[in-house]
């Protein structure tokens, strides 16, 4: 077998049979990145040489952390010391962060392997990986296409087997969208569930980190290490951390699926539908009880978010200023200096958000926009509590449609934002959720079923998740590159 | 029209954002349509409705107010545009 097919519970049994070492996998990593990278373009660094420096520290098999010897990838909006961080932002393109994310601290102490930074939609505002400022990543099941996004670098690096597993994240869908649109696992744990801290913010009240992988299993697995208490974020839970592993075999029997009718509405693929709804049979074959359940304000999800989302960037991009770190334009005074050095170093979709989140919050509007937007925002929530006091998890599709063409929605921002329409409200309640394979179009395009769950239930929805994967082979398959 | 040329300008001033006179057409037209749509927002009656900002019940978060460790000064400025004399150096504020 090809060791850069493996994933990453595969690569661990391996490596303690001793069947393959720690450098027999990276190797295998970096063979597959130099062979395919020019194509799919998922990487804004490629950190070789820190790679196998790390080798060197690894214990032998047995030692070391849980994920010992683990090549993974990182989207480039947490922050790695001495590796350079840029969010795919010009603003940002030549900065190295002084201090680590407490998420890649939690996954260095695991033992995983950094062998890159990959690009995202800059500063993860974006459903395409278009608006990066660098390049645009390329779906590995059709290079025409988009990857997804935000997070489209770490799904397209994971479906094109140039990592084990990466992490994203996730303020409306960027996990969970781009890998539905790339074949692969995403995992948006519960608000709260991982520390934000060393992860550039875009939405404080939304954005959390996730694992993007090659089964639900090893979404588990790194799940495990991210997760837990952070005393340097304080929107981190203080909430007990299970090993997410441990009951993943327990099946579905008796387990109660809501699915919500206003998610299978006009403007869905009728492809995506009928993979999804095969997908729900097969659970409800597995021993589930599907229910049809109401989100009634699901239709109002992407309004209020892109009122919320864009006011709490506006406030959070204001620190890019040209001071302490970052691009900087020359200016008249130190005001023309600030306004010349954000007109350079930001993109298009960037302005645009900093422009509707300031108009917002600006005197005379923040009632008629930003609180109406919260009080929304309750009855989002409410709608799941209502709904969840019924059923134990909650099945959707990830996406309305599979990955668009390149170019297709980048110059219609309403459009873009509306192919977010299924993984917002989650966002905005703060629930969990995951996506997992669940076919393909007849054109070969992968499709994602998408499980939510309880607050702090991430148990649930992997069991479920895990308990349809393993009853099928989408997972298996790999794009033809 | 909820915003006009002039209102494109404020806020492009608010948000220390220059922009040419192409963008703001293009964000003034953009920002109109997003807002059109954002409107369906007021279907709704929320009169009593209590605003979410938070989603996790977490409220005052305290620590001990003891001392750590702070980033050293040469690290602090290794990212900065210019420096000098161990401070950020920027254009003149005070004529």
């Amino acid at each position: 077998m090809e060791l850069f097919r493996l994933g990453i519970s595969d690569a661990l049994d391996l490596m303690q049979r001793g069947e393959a070492s720690p450098r027999d996998i990276l190797d295998a990593v970096f063979g597959r990145i130099d062979a395919v990278e020019g194509r799919v373009r998922a990487f804004v660094t490629v950190t070789r040489d820190e790679a196998y420096g790390r080798l060197d520290g690894l214990g032998g098999p047995g030692e070391g952390g849980p994920l010992s010897g683990i090549p993974l990838a990182v989207k480039d909006n947490m922050c790695t010391k001495g590796i350079r961080t840029t969010c795919s932002s010009r603003i940002l393109e030549g900065f190295v962060p002084p201090y680590e994310s407490s998420v890649t601290d939690r996954l260095r102490q695991s033992g995983y392997i950094l062998v890159g930074k990959t690009n995202l939609d800059e500063f993860a505002m974006g459903s395409s990986t278009e608006n990066s400022g660098f390049f645009v990543t390329r779906n590995p099941w059709d290079l025409e296409r988009v990857p997804g996004g935000s997070s489209g670098g770490s799904a397209a690096a994971v479906a094109a087997d140039e990592c084990l597993g990466a992490l994203g994240s996730d303020t409306g869908g960027s996990i969970r969208q781009p890998a539905a649109f790339c074949g692969v696992v995403g995992l948006k744990p519960t608000y709260g569930r991982v520390s934000r801290y060393g992860l550039v913010a875009f939405a404080s009240s939304l954005d959390q980190i996730g694992p993007i992988t090659k089964s639900v299993r090893d979404s588990a697995l790194l799940l495990n290490v991210i997760s837990g208490h952070d005393p340097r974020d304080s929107t981190s839970a203080p909430a007990e951390v299970p090993d997410f592993a441990a009951g993943l075999d327990r099946g579905v029997k008796g387990l109660r699926v809501g699915v919500p009718r206003e998610y299978f509405v006009e403007g869905l693929d009728p492809e995506v539908e009928r993979c999804v709804r095969e997908a729900i049979g097969v659970i409800e074959g597995l021993g589930a009880e599907v229910v049809e359940v109401s989100l009634p304000h699901t239709g109002y999800a992407v309004a209020t978010y892109y009122i919320l989302a864009t006011s709490e960037a506006s406030s959070n991009l204001a620190r890019f200023d040209g001071v302490k770190y970052g691009f900087r334009a020359e200016g008249r005074d130190l005001v023309d200096m600030y306004m010349e050095t954000r007109a350079a170093g930001f993109g298009p979709e960037v302005k645009r958000r900093i422009m509707l989140g300031t108009y917002a919050l600006s005197a005379g509007y923040y009632d008629a926009y930003y609180r109406k937007a919260q009080q929304v925002r309750t009855l989002i929530k409410a709608d799941f509590e209502k709904a969840f006091a019924d059923v134990d998890v909650i099945a959707t599709p990830t996406s309305p449609t599979p990955a668009f063409r390149v170019g297709d929605k980048i110059s219609d921002p309403l459009q873009m934002y509306l192919s977010d329409i299924f993984t917002i409200s989650v966002n905005l309640a703060g629930v969990p959720a995951v996506s997992v394979p669940c076919g393909y179009t007849s054109e070969g395009l992968p499709v994602g079923l998408q499980v939510i769950g309880k607050h702090f239930d991430e148990e649930t929805i992997l069991r479920a998740a895990h308990a349809y994967e393993v009853s099928t082979d989408w997972h298996m398959r790999r794009p033809p590159l | 029209m909820k915003i006009s040329a002039g209102d494109v300008e404020h806020i492009a001033r608010l948000a220390r954002l220059g922009l040419n006179d192409e963008e703001k057409r293009m964000y003034g037209a953009q920002l109109n349509e997003i807002l059109d749509y954002v409107d369906k927002l007021n279907e709704l009656d929320t009169a009593g409705v209590e605003p979410t900002s938070h989603v996790i019940p977490i409220k005052n978060v305290f620590r001990r107010d003891v001392p750590g460790t702070s980033l050293p000064r040469e690290e602090a400025l290794g990212n900065a545009p210019q420096a000098a004399d161990g401070f950020y150096r920027v254009p003149k504020i005070i004529d």
